[in-house]
This record gives C-alpha cells, structure tokens and sequence, in this order.
C-alpha cells in the first residue's frame, strides 16, 4: 500500500491510506556573511522529518516560531526544494512517478497574511480564476467557477467579485484565499496559520467554514498553527515539532491526554485554559528556543527539560512507540534500553 | 443557429458590482492635482507645437538673413527677436521643440524598455545571474551621468543617433537597478508564492502578478528621469555633441548664441528657457504622478 | 568599522575594474580606426609603427586591455593629439581648478540646501514649506548651463559687476586667494551651487520632518519646549545623511563640471573635455573620463565608510 517505507502510522477510521508520505525530508539553509559572502554557519530549518497524512482526517501541526513547521508546509509543495528526503502523493512518489505540476494540482496552500496573499492589482474574481486559467480553463469558465467559489465561502459574488482586496476585511480575505485554493480542485490543502491573525471571533466563523468544506469537498488538511486550542478543535492527529524535529506524533486525545514529551507537556502547561480547576502546575517553558543554527547535540530539548540526563545530550532519542496505537514520541524517557534512569516508566 | 448550440451556449455570467481599478484611482487623483495638470498642460502644448510647427510657426526656420541679425525681442515681425543668422526665434524655438523633445524623452522610452527587462528578470530570476547582470549595471552606474553622456556620445561623435545612443546607455542603469529592487521585493511576496503553488509557469507569473505591481514604480521612476534627459541632451548638443547646424535644438541654439550675449542677451537666453519649463513641466508632473499612486491598493 | 571599510574596497575594487574597461573601450567605439584616433592625422609612420606596438593594436583586445592598463599604473595616459602633450600633464593642471570649483559649489549648496531643507521640515505643510519645496524643485529642474548664462548677462553684462569667463586677471596665471581672484569664482560656483542646493534640502526636509514627528520630540513640543537641546537631537540625527549626500554630490560635480566650465571658460578638467570633443581629441577624452570616473568611484567608497563609521546603523550589504 504504503509506496515508501513505513512508519506504522495510527490507523483511526476504517478506510485509510496515506493520502501523502513524508520521508527524512531536511531543509538547511545556509546563513552568508563574512568577508566574500561565506557560509558562515547554516539553519536547520527541517533536519530530517517524517509522517503521514491520512486521506480525509486533518494533521495539526504545532510547535514554538523558528521550530520549521511554515518551512515544512513549504516543502509539501516545493515552493521550497527539500535538500533531502522524499514525498509522495496518493502512493505516487514526486519526481519519479508524480511531476511537480500534478502534485501543485492536488496541494494547494492558504498562507498567514490574507493581505499579502492576494494580488492588489487583481480583482477577487481574477485572483482566484487566475491558477484553472493557467491550468487550461476558458476564461468564462474560469470566472464562473470563480463566482461559485466566492459563494462556497460566503461571500455573495454579486457584491464581491469586481472587488480589490484592500476592500474588504481581513477574514473575508481569508475566505477569498480559501476559494482561490480550492479553485483547483486540490484533495489536500495546507494551511499555514491560515486563522492566526484574524480576530477570535472571526477566526471561529473560518474555521467553521473550514470544517464544513472539509465534509462537503471530501478535503484532506495539513492544519499548521502555534495556537494549541485552534489545533485541538481542527485536527485528527497531532504532530509537535521542536527545532526542525518531530517531537511527538499521535491522535489528538493521546497527545493532549498523555503527553509523553516533556515539551508537549511544557506546551500544554503554557497553555491558557479557561478553567481555573485545570490549570497544571506542571513546569512552564522559560526562555526561547536555542538557536536553530547550532542546536544542541543528542536530543535538542535537552536544554530546556527537566528530566535531562546525560544521556540526553549525548544519544539523540527517535520516535517510539507510546501506550495508545499511533501514538509516537521522540524521547529518551519511557524508550527502553534508552539508558534513561526512567527508561522504563510508562510515559 | 441552431438548437443545439443554444442549449450548449454558456449562461452569460450575472453582472457584478465593480470597484475602479488602482490605475483608474490613480488617473482621478492625479486630475484633481492643480499643478501636476498645468504641468501637464505645457507638456501638451509643447508637443502640439511640435506637431504641428510647420503650422504655427510664422516664418521658416532655415531662411537666414546677414541684415536682420541678433533683432532684440519685439522687433516687429519678430516678436522674439532675430539669431545670429537673422532667423526667427519664434520660429526656431516652435521647430526646436521638435528635436529637444525627441531627444530628451525618447532615450528615457527606450531605457525604461529596456532596463526593466533587465531589471525584472535580474530580480525574479535571482541567484548568479542577478549577480552577474547588477554587477554589470553597477559599473555603469559607477559613472556619473553626465559625464558617462559626454564620454560615450563624445566618442561615438556628435549625431542624433550617437546622442540618443548615449542616453539611453545611460539611463538604463538607475532604471535596472530600480526594476530589480521592486521585483524581488515583489516576488517574496505570498501572492507570487501562491502563484507558483499554483502551478503556474514563471513567465505566466511575471505577466500576471509581477509586472503589474512593478512596472508602476519604475515608471513614476522612468517619469522622473525625463527632466534630467532633457536638460542632459540639450547639454550635449550645447557642447557640439548631438545635434547638429543649421537643425533647430534648443541647447545647440543656446551654444550658437552664446556668442551673442553682448548684443542681444536675452535673445540669447530664450532657448534654455525653453529647456528649463518643460524639465520643471516634467518634473512637477512625476511628483504629481508619485504623490497620486501613494494609496493603499 | 575596519571590516566594513576592507568589505566596500573589495565590492568596489571590480566595479573600478569594470569602468576601467569602459574607458578603455571608448577608444575602440569612436568610428575608424582605433590607431586614427589616437593619432594626429599627420603621424608619421614611424610614430604609427611606435603606437601600434605600444599599445598593441594589431592583437587580441583582452592584451590591448592590459597594456593599456600597464601603461594607466604607470601614470602614461597617453598623448594628446591636440597639444602633444601628455594627457597626464594636460590634467594635473586641471584637476585642481575643477576641485576647487567643485567643493566651493558644495560647500554654498550644502549651506543653502540645509537652511532652505530645515525651514520646510520645521514648518511642514505650510507655504513656507511650498516655497521651499519650490524653490529645491527649481534647483534640480534648470539647465545649470543656462543658468550659468543667465547670470553672467545680470552680473557681467548688465551690471558690469564680475568678469564673465576665466579664472584669474589676464590669463591664466597661478591661483591666489585674493579679491582679483575669487570674484572669477563667484558666478560658476553659485550656479554650480544649484544642484546640490535642490538635492540637499530634500533630504534635510524629510530628515527634520521625520525627527519633528517622533513621539518624544513632539512631547517637548507641545510643552513648548522647542530648545537648544532639541535642535542638537536634530543636528545629531541629520547630520551623518546630510554630509553623506554631500560627498556624493561633490563627486556628481567633479563629474559633471563640464558644461558650467565650458560657459565660464573655467580651466578645469570640464574644459579639458570640451576642447578633447572639440577637437576629436580621442586620448584626451579617455584620460579624463577615467580619472574623473575613478576619482567619483573611491570618493562614494570614501563616503559609505564615513557615514557609517558617524553612524553604524547605516552599513550597506
């Protein structure tokens, strides 16, 4: 089935398959300065990530700014060239069985800043029409599938179609960037902080909308946000990354249940609940993440975790298998044979 | 027509409100601009006058007369007075409008062609490339524009082409450069992303989404460089460069009268004050055109 | 500072490089032969054979380019069809009456267009301001040339008040400081004066209108409390930008000086040019666009390292 190696990924409903597969993708980038414009040191924006998307269920990713979850979402459509590392679509590998124009037909992005992801010089209509016409789309055509797209999304073609987008608000942007993604008909579409900078209650009323598209269009989401509650309410699954990394990767009630990563649980602990019986006392994050430049060796939370040992700066832990199925988590304590002095506590 | 053709017909698209373009804005407030459109209104009569001198012009431009030399300004049949050669000035001013013009604004068309070609595909293309076409510009930049004009056209040898030559050489860097920094500014922008996302072709993604938002700011750019083309090409046919005698051009005008300053000082001065109001005409229109295209959209 | 100052030098050193090549090729784009334009016509054909070798005609350009280079370093710019002379010879004398005029037109421009710059930001948008902002569009709009004319028909013809062209009483004698002298100066440095008046207070203006807008500046404002100290903030703040389009456009003059020494007979490089076209005096031509150019090279290099070394924030990439 799988047409990369596996990884045992959480089988949650009935019929399920990779709808994409994400294999040691890695991203550096290379950081000039010096004299004759050097390499002087290099991020490692993504070192090496993989997962699975199942077709039909929303994966959350979340994570701290700087920990390569935008550049990851990059990388799924090649606006960035991965350095390394695979991808494949609908059991279709890129490159050698899948061209790049096939998978961009199928993935398609919604990214943060509604404003700077409309063309100001184009009409509403002419945005979205813009990517079927250059897939070969009559123009009138183009510009009906346009007009039905405004009114999928909410926004009555009438009033909005011969509109620019400093016109209109913020979320009606943002729902303009929705229909301009689906225009292609795409089965997985990424959404990189699509809601993040939208007022709260418009952000509900998007992500609704998300939602009912979802059911309606039969969509697959990769839902990327540092907005913990956000994630929660959107996804199926949930994967955490930390510095370039998979932390942990699992459904999204064994993550916020049990989370076995210290810095999931250092995340949630961060997180603002609005009920006082639930507040944690478990240690909150301090200070920012290291420098992605030179991360630290072995495990690269070992800077910041209570449970450090020496083990962790030295050994770097993998994904493990935790209590619930699909349920994975990169860390040292609760991996037998770790050499962890909790190695074998359940996590 | 038959049946079948009206039912495969597509339903004509419902009517849908819609809002001026950004260069409809642009054209109403540049109109409501008091001095940009006075400005412009010079420009417009210069270039009728140009058109249509042979027209206009009460005498003929070429007919030299020893005996009616350097006439003050309002010598009757001579209202502004008579050159060195005894030709009309009014008549040689209205034809000279022909040349200066051509020369001054042409050079400026040609290099905003040009140099945003460049520029833009230096900027959208990036890596080596860019480095290795900006590199080139900056050496032509690393001259002053005057004398880059003088040394090129002094070498090539006075002519109208070698002149026109010569400008445009020099005005294609400043709008390269220019060209490059809105283009890749541009291109980071998450319209051009989604665009590539999208699958498009990148020659399809600088007509649709690049040009539109660059070539504006290059042009308000290219607009402003007119003046200084104006004043640089009469420049050089004032120094012998350029244009040549007996042509009617205002700064070969200036330089044939400068002789002349003793005995009929003002006559001498007219032809640069020709040069002098279209430059400002220019200049007041490209400030007029800037400050109307500062809006948000 | 250091690092910064030996990063310029090494962005500039091919940029020097590459209009070095230009001005090499200047000889190579004048029609005919490259030989005929370096040589009166009345060469012997010794004199041909001689130049034909020294500068290596008959071979590949890239060679032709390095002897010539070799021939640059060491001072041998070549000899001026016109005089006969060395072209170097010809610009040492002129290199001096051209930097003279050139930093007495910046220095009155600077003045003017910080006084004029500073009076349009202090009262923005009042017509004080319009004038101002008039008077700098004026500035950057005149044919300098003709503006040169202007004033010699006021000042010399008219009013009989300053000699009209030269640089000195009789002739042109050594330069000395004395009212003999100076007042050949007054009208080519003041209409030179124009251009950087115009560019200077644009940027003054913006400079101060932008400082006057800060928060803090506007709190001693509204206290009344416009004093001493605040006009110091703005000198501070100003300064290092002001000076910095200054020094560029002292080299923008050196540059561009011909056509107002052409109108003042002024005996400077600027002159040297007009009498190389003139006459068609093709080595001549060469030998100053490439001083000149290069001297406006190393002056900009001079300049960034200056301004960011008053003011680090400023350093280029």
């Amino acid at each position: 089935m799988s047409a990369l190696v596996d990884i045992a990924p959480a089988p949650r409903t009935a019929v399920e398959r990779p709808l994409l597969e994400v294999r040691q993708i890695v991203k550096h980038f290379p950081l000039k300065g010096g004299l004759f414009g050097r390499t002087t040191g290099t991020v490692r924006a993504v070192d090496g990530v993989d997962f699975d998307v199942m077709k039909g269920e929303t994966l959350g990713i979340v994570g701290e700014s700087g920990c390569g979850k935008s550049t990851t979402a990059r990388l799924l459509v090649d606006l960035i060239t991965p350095d390394a590392g695979e991808i494949a679509f609908d059991g279709r590998r890129l490159g050698p069985d899948l061209t790049l124009t096939e998978l961009r037909r199928n993935v398609q992005m919604v990214f943060q800043d509604s404003y700077a992801s409309l063309n100001p010089r184009l009409t509403l209509e002419d945005s979205i029409a813009f990517a079927p016409t250059v897939h070969g789309m009559k123009d009138l055509d183009a510009r009906r599938l346009a007009q039905e797209l405004l009114a999928k999304v909410g926004l009555e073609p009438k009033r909005f179609a011969g509109r620019y987008p400093h016109e209109i608000s913020g979320g009606q942007r943002q729902r303009v960037n929705i229909a301009r993604a689906l225009a292609l008909s795409p089965k997985l579409v990424i959404l990189d902080e699509a809601v993040s900078a939208l007022d709260k209650s418009v952000e509900a009323q998007v992500l609704n909308l998300l939602m009912d598209l979802k059911a309606e269009l039969d969509l697959t989401y990769v839902f990327i946000s540092h907005d913990l509650n956000v994630v929660r309410f959107m996804s199926d699954r949930v994967m955490v990354m930390y510095l370039g990394e998979v932390a942990e990767i699992g459904p999204v009630e064994a993550i916020y249940a049990q989370p076995a990563h210290p810095y999931t649980r250092a995340l949630l602990g961060s997180m603002p609940s609005m009920d006082p019986e639930k507040r944690t006392e478990e240690v909150v994050l301090t200070g920012d993440p290291p420098n992605p430049i030179n991360p630290p060796s072995g495990c690269r939370f070992h800077t910041r975790c209570a449970f450090a040992e020496e083990v962790c700066s030295v050994k770097k832990p993998s994904l493990h298998v935790r209590a619930t199925r699909g349920h994975l988590a990169s860390c040292h304590v609760g991996t037998p044979g770790s050499g962890h002095s909790l190695s074998e506590l359940p996590a | 027509m038959t049946a079948m053709d009206l039912i495969r017909a597509p339903a004509p698209l419902a009517p849908v409100e819609r809002s001026p373009g950004y260069w409809a804005l642009v054209l109403k407030r540049l109109s409501r601009d008091k001095v940009a459109m006075l400005a412009l209104l010079v420009i417009v009569l210069l270039v009728l006058a140009a058109i249509f001198a042979p027209y206009i012009a009460p005498a003929d431009p070429y007919k030299s007369s020893m005996l009616r030399r350097l006439r003050p300004i309002g010598t009757p049949g001579y209202p502004l007075g008579a050159d060195e050669l005894g030709r009309d000035m009014l008549t040689r001013l209205i034809y000279g409008a022909r040349l200066s013009l051509l020369m001054g604004i042409t050079p400026v068309f040609i290099a905003f062609a040009i140099g945003s070609t460049i520029g833009v595909a230096a900027g959208y293309i990036g890596g080596a490339f860019n480095t290795v076409v900006m590199r080139t510009i900056d050496v032509f930049y690393a001259f002053p524009s005057v004398l880059l004009a003088i040394a090129l056209s002094g070498a090539l040898g006075a002519g109208i082409f070698s002149g026109l030559l010569s400008l445009t050489i020099v005005f294609i860097p400043p709008i390269a450069r220019i060209a490059e920094s809105v283009t890749t500014q541009v291109r980071k922008i998450d319209y051009v992303e989604a665009a590539r996302a999208s699958g498009a072709p990148g020659f399809t993604i600088v007509r649709v989404h690049v040009l539109g938002n660059v070539l504006g700011p290059i042009f308000v750019y290219a607009t402003s460089l007119i003046s200084v083309s104006m004043i640089l090409a009469s420049g050089l046919s004032f120094l012998g460069l350029g244009v040549k005698p007996p042509e009617p051009e205002w700064g070969l005008m200036l330089n044939t009268l400068r002789n002349a300053i003793y005995v009929a000082p003002w006559v001498a001065a007219l032809p640069g004050a020709m040069i002098f109001m279209t430059s400002i005409a220019f200049n007041l229109l490209s400030d007029g055109l800037r400050s109307a295209m500062d809006i948000k959209a | 500072m250091f690092l910064y100052a030996l990063k310029r030098l090494i962005y500039v050193l091919p940029v020097a490089i590459g209009v070095s090549m230009v001005c090499f090729m200047l000889v190579h784009i004048a029609p005919g032969d490259p030989l005929i334009s370096v040589l009166p016509p009345d060469a012997s054909t010794e004199l041909r054979e001689q130049m034909r070798r020294a500068y290596g005609f008959d071979r590949p350009l890239p060679v032709q380019y390095l002897l010539w280079l070799m021939n640059v370093f060491q001072g041998n710019l070549g000899t001026s069809i016109a005089t006969g002379r060395a072209v170097s010879e010809e610009l040492s004398k002129a290199v001096g009456n051209t930097l003279m005029l050139s930093v007495m037109a910046t220095l009155i421009g600077f003045v003017l267009g910080c006084l004029f710059g500073f009076v349009a930001g202090y009262f923005r948008d009042t017509w004080i301001d319009k004038l101002a902002s008039f008077i700098s569009v004026i500035g950057v709009s005149v044919p300098h040339y003709w503006l040169g004319m202007v004033l010699v028909i006021v000042f010399s013809v008219q009013l009989g008040w300053l000699p009209a062209t030269g640089a000195g009483p009789g002739g042109s004698g050594a330069w000395v400081w004395d009212w003999e002298h100076v007042k050949f100066l007054i009208l080519p440095a003041v209409t030179m004066s124009v251009i950087p008046m115009g560019i200077v207070s644009r940027t003054v203006r913006a400079l101060v209108a932008d400082i006057l807008s800060q928060e803090f500046v506007q709190g001693l404002r509204a206290k009344g409390l416009l004093d001493t100290g605040v006009l110091r903030h703005i000198v501070k703040n100003a300064a290092p930008t002001a000076l910095a389009v200054m020094g560029l456009q002292l080299g923008y003059l050196l540059g561009g000086s011909i056509l107002i020494e052409t109108v003042f007979s002024w005996p400077g490089t600027g002159f040297l040019l007009g009498q190389a076209i003139f006459q068609r005096d093709i080595p001549l031509l060469q030998g100053v666009i490439l001083v000149l150019a290069m001297f406006f090279v190393f002056l900009n290099l001079a300049v960034d390292v200056m301004q960011s070394a008053l003011d680090p924030r400023v350093q280029r990439s």
